[in-house]
């Protein structure tokens, strides 16, 4: 019998060097002793409402809905937090647990940039030093973000190794953490990892799914048929899911990124094409060859761009709560497109992931029927490479 | 009952660390055998993953050599059951859990035991999570092999209590101001305390400062990890015969 710790289902646990396990062990301990104490929760409460701009909103997108013709569509706008992404409502926890356990520093992976951007403002407002690691790949996909986390004071370095992408970035993080620990805290920005990761980050963006539930609530006076939501590592889907796993009748839907296809080899959709494995820290699913090793993913979003998928997630797929589905880049610069000229929201590339698989599924839905999409970020940072996408030369 | 404790008989160990197809099979071949012949007690056969996320830059790019030269689990049990003619001393694998786990553990270990291998370390699999791969190796004779690092402070009890074969003292974290060299002592100490398993230490691990002398002088072996390494970065196939020299010198 493997270890019980931090397991959803068989998936999940502690799969990390003996460096690193006191460093574990010691956040899994503050973090119990922090999560229900009325002052950290009134202080974490304060920042996300004053700072960060929650609740977010939850908006009736009218003219999509006339448009595709079938379910009602309401769009959940993380985009409109401070930092522009959901990213913030996970890193004001984390940075706020760090301070409370006396670190002084913060180190973050990051793929598109927007976990590195809120782990930046987090560190600059509670005075705190931040060094975030980015593929090397993803810092020139990505630059608009790698000059607002130097803005913000971050030190941000390129990770060469491997496919200089957000996996690389995670692994450089936990070999920098493995190295550092005694100041230390590695804001890790999924529901991956080793425990406690997929625990904290998960009850820090459960925010979103309190917030759905109570405005569709107000709004519509009950639950929605599906809550959809784009999945990398899948924090933001996490949080959209998490207090609707116990209504059996709401649909929960996460839109992996399939890259150029699942059946081709340029593809990040894990749950798809992926099959079991032991990474990162975790028991989950991983896109991976046929002696473990990982596979060199693709997606055109650098937040999706990611060989594994969340310990939860891989069991809501195992117990079929959740369903995941494969978008493709094509799928989600046509939703990216579609939104911003209908609704005149740009979306993040990651989110139109979910976007594109809405606009599939609300057309075969009744009228009565209700779909809320998470709209995970925005899409300022993507425009440069949506444009290069579509032939468009132009520079930032 | 594993021929570990063999290597331990005549004293220290020196223990040489390979990444097998670095960058090529013969060249890991050619390079053990130098190093038994020169001495070496005791081998360790590293099986390259894609992802090391616990090793620096210098391992991490043998990995990748060995990866991109189109090595497998398979092609390395091959390799070692060729090698077992007419090497004696005892051979450990290095290696993920992921590459075990992926091959499947009742598989992997099956193979272990038939070709001779004595013991496996995962990287990646703490205390904890030992029973992932535990019943297996415990099925097919094969140690596995328990990792300590300075940070690990009381853990280390704990760890030696359950070890078998060896316990391998890791490099932790690259402080500088003697507090590393103090923590290694205290975590031996509680080796020596709870366990009579041999304890080695990488040499890269020891601190240049501090007190190195005295931890090579308590633990029971040492372990030539980067030093080889770096030696098949540098000279390629040609790299065995340096690799038999650089083991001559450090034996005692």
């Amino acid at each position: 019998m493997t270890n019980p710790k931090g397991r959803f289902g068989i998936h999940g646990g502690q799969y990390i060097p003996e460096t690193l396990m006191n460093a574990v062990t010691e956040l899994e301990e503050a973090y119990c002793r922090y999560k229900d104490d009325p002052e950290f929760n009134r202080e974490l409460t304060t920042l996300l409402n004053e700072y960060a701009g929650r609740p977010s909103r939850l908006y009736y997108a009218a003219k999509m809905t006339e448009d595709l013709g079938g379910a009602k569509i309401y769009l959940k706008r993380e985009d409109l937090n401070h930092t522009g992404a959901h990213k913030i409502n996970n890193v004001l926890g984390q940075a706020l647990l760090a301070k409370k356990m006396g670190k002084t520093r913060l180190i973050a992976e990051t793929g598109a940039g927007q976990h590195g951007v809120a782990s930046a403002t987090a560190a600059a407002l509670m005075g705190m030093e931040c060094v975030v690691f980015m593929g090397e790949e993803d810092t020139i996909r990505q630059a608009l973000n790698v000059y607002r986390m130097r803005l913000l004071g971050a030190e941000v370095i390129p990770v060469k190794t491997g496919t200089a992408t957000l996996k690389d970035a995670v692994s450089e993080a936990m070999r920098e953490w493995a190295s550092r620990i005694s100041d230390t805290h590695y804001c890790l920005g999924s529901v991956m990892g080793p425990h406690p990761f997929p625990t904290i980050v998960r009850d820090f963006q459960a925010v979103i799914s309190r917030e759905i539930r109570e405005q569709i609530l107000e709004k519509e006076g009950r639950l929605p048929d599906a809550v959809l939501a784009c999945v990398g590592g899948g924090s933001n889907a996490i949080g959209s899911f998490w207090h609707f796993i116990g209504d059996q009748d709401v649909r929960l839907i996460g839109c992996e990124a399939a890259g150029r296809g699942v059946d081709t080899f340029e593809t990040a959709a894990t749950v798809n094409t992926g099959r079991l494995g032991i990474f990162h820290g975790m028991k989950s699913y991983f896109c991976q060859d046929q002696y473990g090793q990982i596979a060199p993913v693709y997606s055109i979003s650098a937040g999706l761009d990611y060989p594994g998928i969340g310990p939860e997630h891989a069991y809501l797929h195992d117990t079929g709560r959740a369903e995941y589905v494969p978008v493709t880049d094509d799928e989600a610069v046509n939703a990216f497109e579609y939104l911003a000229r209908t609704e005149g929201i740009i979306p993040a590339i990651e989110s139109a992931h979910a976007v594109a698989y809405a606009m599939k599924l609300a057309p075969e839905m009744s009228r009565d029927q209700i779909i809320v999409i998470t709209i995970s970020g925005r899409g300022d940072k993507d425009c440069a490479a949506i444009a290069r996408y579509r032939g468009e030369d132009i520079h930032e | 009952m594993s021929k570990i404790k063999n290597a331990f008989e005549k004293g220290k160990a020196l223990i040489l660390f390979l990444t097998c197809g670095d960058p090529d099979l013969e060249t890991t071949g050619a390079a053990v055998r130098a190093a038994v012949e020169n001495g070496a007690d005791l081998i360790e056969l590293g099986i390259p993953f894609s992802d090391p996320t616990a090793e620096g830059p210098v391992l991490q790019a043998a990995s990748l050599r060995a990866l991109e030269g189109g090595v497998t689990t398979d092609r390395i049990f091959d390799f070692v059951k060729e090698l077992r003619r007419d090497i004696c001393v005892p051979v450990l694998f290095r290696t993920y859990a992921n590459v075990v786990f992926s091959y499947g553990a009742d598989r992997f270990l099956a193979a272990c035991g038939q070709i001779g291998i004595d013991g496996l370390i995962v990287t990646d699999l703490p205390f904890e999570e030992k029973d992932e791969f535990q019943p297996f190796c415990t099925k097919y004779g094969v140690d596995l092999i328990s990792t300590v690092a300075p940070s690990s402070g009381k853990r280390a009890a704990m760890i030696a209590k359950e070890a078998e074969g060896l316990i391998e003292l890791i490099s932790g974290s690259g402080t500088e101001d003697g507090s590393e060299s103090e923590n290694a002592l205290e975590v031996i100490r509680l080796i020596r305390e709870n366990t009579d398993v041999p304890c080695v230490v990488e040499w890269n691990a020891l601190p240049a400062s501090g007190q190195a002398g005295e931890i090579a002088k308590i633990c029971d072996g040492v372990i030539i990890g980067c030093e080889a390494v770096k030696l098949l970065e540098q000279y390629g196939a040609k790299a065995p015969a340096y690799i038999g020299e650089c083991v001559k010198s450090l034996k005692l």
